[in-house]
This record gives C-alpha cells, structure tokens and sequence, in this order.
C-alpha cells in the first residue's frame, strides 16, 4: 500500500492541484471527512467549506464550494465549482459580503427563496474569512 | 479603359478593407489564445467527471435514474451551438447545415423535433428552413461563455427533460481541432451514454462508500454532467469560431494584397501610357514647327 495519496483537484476553469500528500481533511456533505493513505472507495458530495492537506509538516487550506470526492486506490479525486487557496482570499471583499449578507438575512423571511441563497452566501463568507485567518 | 483616377479610388478601397480584415485577424488570434486556453482548462474537470460517472455505471445498477432510462421516440431537442458575428468562413454555416440535414434526417424517427439555437447566426440561417422548430434562442452568451451560462442552460435542458417533455437531447456543435480545423460534431447529451468498458467490471466487488447515500450523489451528478457538456461545447465553439474568423480574415488579408498588387500594376500601365501619349503630342507638336 502506498503511503502517499495522490489529490487531484479541478474545477470547470482549471487544474487547480495535482499533488502528494499525506493527509486530507475534506467537508463532507454529511460531516467532516478524514482522508488516509488506504482509504476505503468512496463517493461524497462536498459542501461549501474548508480542505486541508497536510505535506510532510505543511498545512494548506482551499476554500470549496460544492462538488464531490471520490477515493479510488489512493488517488483523491475533487471536482469542485470553485476552489481558494488562502492567499487568494480578498478579505476585504469576504468581509463586506458577510455584512450584507447578515443585514439581508435580518430583513427577509425565512420563507423566501432569497434567504436560502443568502444563508450560502453567508456561509462562504465566513469560511473564506476563516480560512483567511488561518493560512496567514 | 478606368482613368488614373478610378483606378486610384479602387486601390484605396482596397487598402481600406485589407486593413480592416488585418486587425480582425489579429483580434481573433488573441482572443483564439484565450478561448483555446479555456477550452483545455475545461477539459481536466469534464474527463473526471467523466470518470467518475463511469466508475459509477459500472459498479452499480443505475438504470433507475430518470436521466439514464432510454425513454420512447417521442420529441427530440436539438441544442446547436453557432456564433453571433458572421466573418468567419463556413463556421455558422456548416454546423447550422449540419442542424437541417439532422433534423431532416431524424424527422420520421421522432414525433417531433424541436430546435434550440445558441448565436444569432444560427437563427439567421434556419429561421426560413426550418423555422417552426425553432423554440428558442439565446444570443449573445458565446463571447464569454462561464460556467454560470453553460449551469443555466443545463438546467433548462435537465428540467425539460425530466419533465417528459423531450426523449432525447442532441447537441451539435464545432468541436475545436485546431486553429484552422474544426469538426462538426453531433453527440447525443441525453438520455446519458455510460461508456461502459468490460475491462474494468472486477471493481464490483469493492465495497463503495456513498455518503449522504448513492440516489442523492447520482441526482446531482448526472445534471452536473449535462451543464458540463454545454460548457465544454460552448468553449469549443467559440474557440473554433476565433480559429475560423482567423483564417478567412488572414485569406482576406492576402486576397486584398493580390488586388492591390494588381491595380497597382494596372495603375503603373495607365500611367506610363499617359506619359507617353503626352511625349508623342509633344514630338509631334515640335515636328510641325519645323
């Protein structure tokens, strides 16, 4: 078994990773996901949220918005809409879109399809801010 | 016999157009980078999906799924991708032929086909062939084409689809070769084809993890596919359609400067023949003096 896994991440714009690594910490659709070498098969959704990698003693964040992941035989494969790492995160921008996205949520009802959209606008702000926070 | 003058004006228009067909050839080479760029960014994204969905056909029994069932012959959806802007040699003409010999192809196979065209052009030239199967046109969203477009027509195309309105769904289109080749392309979208190969069938025995469970993670990867498909299709076409506006505006370019090399001879002719006419008056004028 190898003790490497092999994480391919693209989006519909780009090859955004190709790379070995020794861990991956993903956001699952029903819970966060661990990721080792020998993990078995496996097919996910993704949800807005933060992946880590580790590579030897390095940490790496990617901000993703929904896709899936699929392990095959050590090989971590990531389709995602999009994908951040955290320098280039505009934090300026993640900090005005959470303010308006908080103020909208103030005023809408909970019925309306605009808060739904808000609420994931909301979300991604926060982990961009959060992913931000912690890659610097 | 044109005067020195007319000859002139023509040679002048002519430099005018080889201009004007210079800097559009030069303007599609940069754009044809860009969207030739794009296109092959796509490319990784739609091959593991790809994958990822075969992987899936071939381990389980998915024919469950609306989007999978071969359904009747009931009515068909054309989706055909042209371009807005015409100057580009037989882009729009070809794919959009290719679209009525389709159609007229596949009339007896299908109780109904109905035709929706992407690009002005496409509607420009079928709007009186085939016009009563037009049933929508977008325009306008080639140039730029994002990943949003391509995720809104999917949808459309996914909706319709589901809802039993259409039983197949075709997509043609000119799948980018190279710069100065493009194939007309006609694929079917849905229901969806899962190349299945025999080689691999040994993974059945692997257990697969789904989370949340496989129905959810199937029903929002096949939309997925479509919209990807339409993306794909959309960055070929359009970096055909630079490839394509390159190269008949470089053979313009070139056909221009033959024009000109030739009225500049004719011009040089004109010219020569005057001076002479007006040396032998002259001659002749002195010779009568005498």
């Amino acid at each position: 078994m190898a003790d490497k896994l092999k994480l391919e991440m693209v989006t519909p714009y780009k090859r955004v990773l190709s790379e070995e690594v020794d861990e991956i910490t993903a956001p699952g659709f029903v819970g966060e996901l661990g990721l080792l070498p020998g993990h078995t098969p496996l097919l996910t959704t993704l949800k807005v949220g933060e992946l880590t990698y580790k590579k030897g003693n390095e940490v790496f964040h990617i901000v993703v918005n929904w896709g899936y992941l699929e392990v095959e035989e050590d090989t971590v494969t990531v389709l995602v809409d999009t994908a951040e790492t955290a320098d280039e995160i505009d934090l300026a921008r993640a900090k005005a879109a959470l303010g308006r996205a908080e103020d909208a949520l103030k005023t809408l009802p909970h019925e309306d399809k605009k808060y739904m959209i808000m609420e994931a606008a909301l979300q991604r702000a926060l982990i961009r801010i959060q992913v931000a926070g912690n890659g610097r | 016999m044109p005067s020195l003058k007319d000859i002139k004006k023509r040679i002048g228009s002519v430099k005018n157009t080889q201009q004007i067909t210079k800097a559009m050839k030069m303007v599609a080479a940069a754009k044809l980078r860009r969207a030739q760029e794009a296109a092959v960014a796509a490319r990784p994204y739609a091959e593991k999906l790809h994958s990822v969905v075969s992987h899936l056909a071939q381990r389980e029994d998915i024919d469950g799924h609306a989007l999978l069932n071969q359904r009747g012959t009931g009515r068909a959806l054309v989706v055909l991708m042209t371009a807005d802007r015409g100057l580009c040699g037989g882009f729009n003409a070809n794919v959009s032929k290719e679209a009525e010999r389709f159609i007229r192809a596949n009339e007896q196979g299908f109780d109904a086909i109905d035709l929706m065209i992407i690009g002005r052009k496409g509607r420009d030239f079928l709007k009186n062939r085939v016009g009563d199967k037009i049933t929508k046109v977008h325009e306008n969203i080639t140039a730029d084409a994002t990943y949003k477009t391509a995720q809104l027509i999917g949808q459309e195309v996914v909706d319709a689809y589901s809802a039993e309105k259409y039983d197949a769904v075709y997509v043609i289109y000119n799948a980018f070769q190279s710069a100065i080749v493009q194939i007309v392309t006609v694929e079917r979208m849905l229901p969806i084809q899962s190349k299945e190969t025999d080689e691999e069938l040994q993974d059945t025995s692997i257990d697969y993890i789904y989370e949340p469970d496989q129905g959810e993670v199937l029903s929002q990867l096949l939309p997925k596919m479509v919209e990807v498909q339409i993306f794909r299709a959309l960055l070929e076409s359009n970096a055909s359609e630079q490839g394509a506006r390159m190269a008949s505006m470089d053979s313009a370019s070139r056909n221009a400067s033959e024009m000109i090399g030739k009225l500049t001879l004719q011009y040089n002719r004109a010219r020569q023949a005057a001076i002479t006419k007006e040396l032998m008056e002259i001659i002749s004028g002195a010779e009568s003096i005498k």
